[in-house]
């Protein structure tokens, strides 16, 4: 239930594309510092739920309170939700124009108004954190995929965000490019005090870091447990399926 | 397994394809074509009798007599059809920008408007237009001709423009809205920082054509008799009877005109690739 410390709070989510029902009925309460990895088979709405949080997609029945703010349609507070919220997305979607500083400052500059040398200190910090202080001077088409999606984690670590979303943020890599993003994203993880949502297929990752495991399917979450319970004793059929196909190769 | 170097052999293409694309074969072609247009303008003309009198067109451009040197006919009505160009160009572009960003706008009332302005202005002839603003609107707002085919040319080219801007805008990857989003921008912002400095490269190409189809449909202002450029060489041309002469140097102006225009944008295009 709702407490001081909750920091997303889904409460009977449903999300229709036309008469597709993407998301049926969801229930999801993460506490402040708590690390949730979704997964499912592709089409179960994992992204969908994840982009319902920070307003990219609106749902259509429920209610959703992000951070003490409620999210919905036209919502006036969205933008103050979306500077609480940081996400990194499957494709990236660095800003192509800009040099790498300017995509991790322009948010700090234009959106916190902070002052271009506070943002640029912050920036070349983040940068450190994620391994390319070297990068800062390039445009995102120099850099690997590899590169690029942690030069989109800085960015949203530039905003100083309380909660962090990660839509699949590894499925575009190639493999050996895998590992160097897992690896920021498990430091992030394990400096606590961020609330992480991260959707994945890396269940390597999951049981390192995650503190609950979500599944679903068909818009519903199937299961929800903690990873020791989640990956050794799965309760329903379906998600022991899903398991059995993605962990034994 | 084969070596990949040595054993290689480029393939031909057809031997009737190769000779019409060799640079000597493709001179003379070009010269017999240019030869033959040319040989039967001038044969034509004589047939007509036609009395070429070139060496009174170059006093329309420029006159240097004791009162020292003066601009001709020609020139001032360049500047003017530059001005009028320019100017409307200016009012095009904002009202384009205005009515596109309108157009993708979550305001029902903005995109019917939008959407009702461009059909109406897409699809009424611009001469027709022209006697609108001038006739019509000219009476009631007190436009002077100039002001009315000003607003004439921003108008009917603002709804060509937005469409170009609109596509531009649509061109930029939903990708990097959600990008902007993410970080906290308003609309302005994502449009001021992230879309529209992305979109700029997909539209400079198709608005340099629009602002070469400016300068040669401000051409029609003649009928509501602006003096500009078109105006001009009808003038000249009731005063001297040298129709040949006179439209064909008011053509070679405007091409040269528009072609600087096309040279100098392609140059600021690559530009703009190198930057990317």
């Amino acid at each position: 239930m709702s407490t001081d410390t909750t920091m997303i709070e889904a409460t009977n989510l449903d999300k229709y594309y036309g008469k597709f029902q993407a998301l049926k009925n969801i229930n999801l309460s993460v506490d402040q510092g708590e690390r949730v990895v979704i997964c499912g088979p592709s089409g179960s709405g994992k992204s969908t739920l994840i982009r319902c949080i920070n307003g990219l997609e609106n749902h259509n029945a429920g209610k959703l309170v992000v951070d003490g703010i409620e999210v919905f349609e036209g919502s006036k507070d969205i933008r103050r939700l979306r500077q609480e919220v940081g996400m990194v997305f499957q494709q990236f979607n660095l800003f192509p124009h800009l040099s790498v500083l300017e995509n991790l400052t322009i948010g700090p500059i234009r959106v916190r108004k902070k002052s271009k040398t506070e943002a640029e200190a912050n920036a070349r910090k983040y940068l450190e954190r994620v391994h390319i202080p070297e990068q800062a001077d390039k445009f995102p088409s120099q850099l690997s995929g590899g590169q690029q999606q942690r030069v989109a984690i800085a960015r949203s670590l530039c905003m100083e965000t309380r909660i962090m979303l990660f839509d699949e943020p590894t499925s575009a890599l190639d493999p050996e490019m895998i590992n160097e993003v897992l690896e920021v994203m498990v430091d992030l993880a394990e400096s606590g005090g961020m609330t992480m949502v991260c959707v994945t297929h890396e269940m390597g990752f999951a049981r390192r870091v995650a503190d609950t495991m979500v599944f679903m399917d068909e818009g519903e979450i199937i299961e929800s447990s903690p990873p020791e319970h989640f990956f050794t004793n799965p309760e329903t059929e379906r998600c022991q399926a899903f398991l059995k196909q993605i962990l034994v190769h | 397994m084969a070596s990949l170097s040595g054993s290689y052999v480029k393939p031909k293409a057809p031997a009737l394809t190769r000779f019409f694309a060799s640079t000597p074969v493709c001179i003379v072609i070009y010269v017999v074509v240019v030869g033959f247009i040319i040989s039967s303008a001038h044969n034509g003309s004589k047939a007509m009798g036609y009395n070429w009198q070139w060496y009174r067109v170059p006093k329309y451009f420029y006159t240097f007599t004791d009162d020292g040197f003066q601009w001709g006919e020609i020139a001032i009505g360049l500047v003017k059809t530059a001005e009028l160009s320019l100017l409307a160009f200016l009012l095009a572009l904002i009202l384009g920008l205005v009515i596109a960003l309108l157009r993708l706008s979550d305001l029902i009332v903005g995109r019917a408007i939008s959407v009702v302005f461009l059909e109406i202005v897409r699809n009424t002839p611009l001469l027709v237009l022209l006697y609108l603003f001038y006739y019509v609107l000219g009476p009631i707002f007190d436009l002077d001709r100039y002001v009315a085919s000003i607003l004439c040319l921003g108008v009917y080219h603002g709804a060509m423009i937005s469409e170009i801007l609109r596509a531009g805008i649509n061109a930029v990857p939903t990708g990097q809205w959600d990008g902007a989003k993410s970080i906290g921008m308003s609309t302005a912002q994502m449009y001021r920082y992230i879309v529209l400095p992305q979109s700029i490269r997909f539209m400079l190409p198709p608005l340099t054509g629009e602002a070469v189809n400016m300068i040669k449909s401000s051409a029609i202002v003649s009928v509501i008799a602006v003096a500009e450029l078109t105006t001009i060489g009808r003038n000249i041309i009731s005063d001297t009877y040298m129709s040949f002469e006179i439209w064909f140097t008011i053509a070679v102006v405007y091409l040269i005109v528009t072609l600087i225009l096309s040279i100098g944008i392609s140059y600021v295009e690559r530009h703009f690739a190198v930057t990317e």
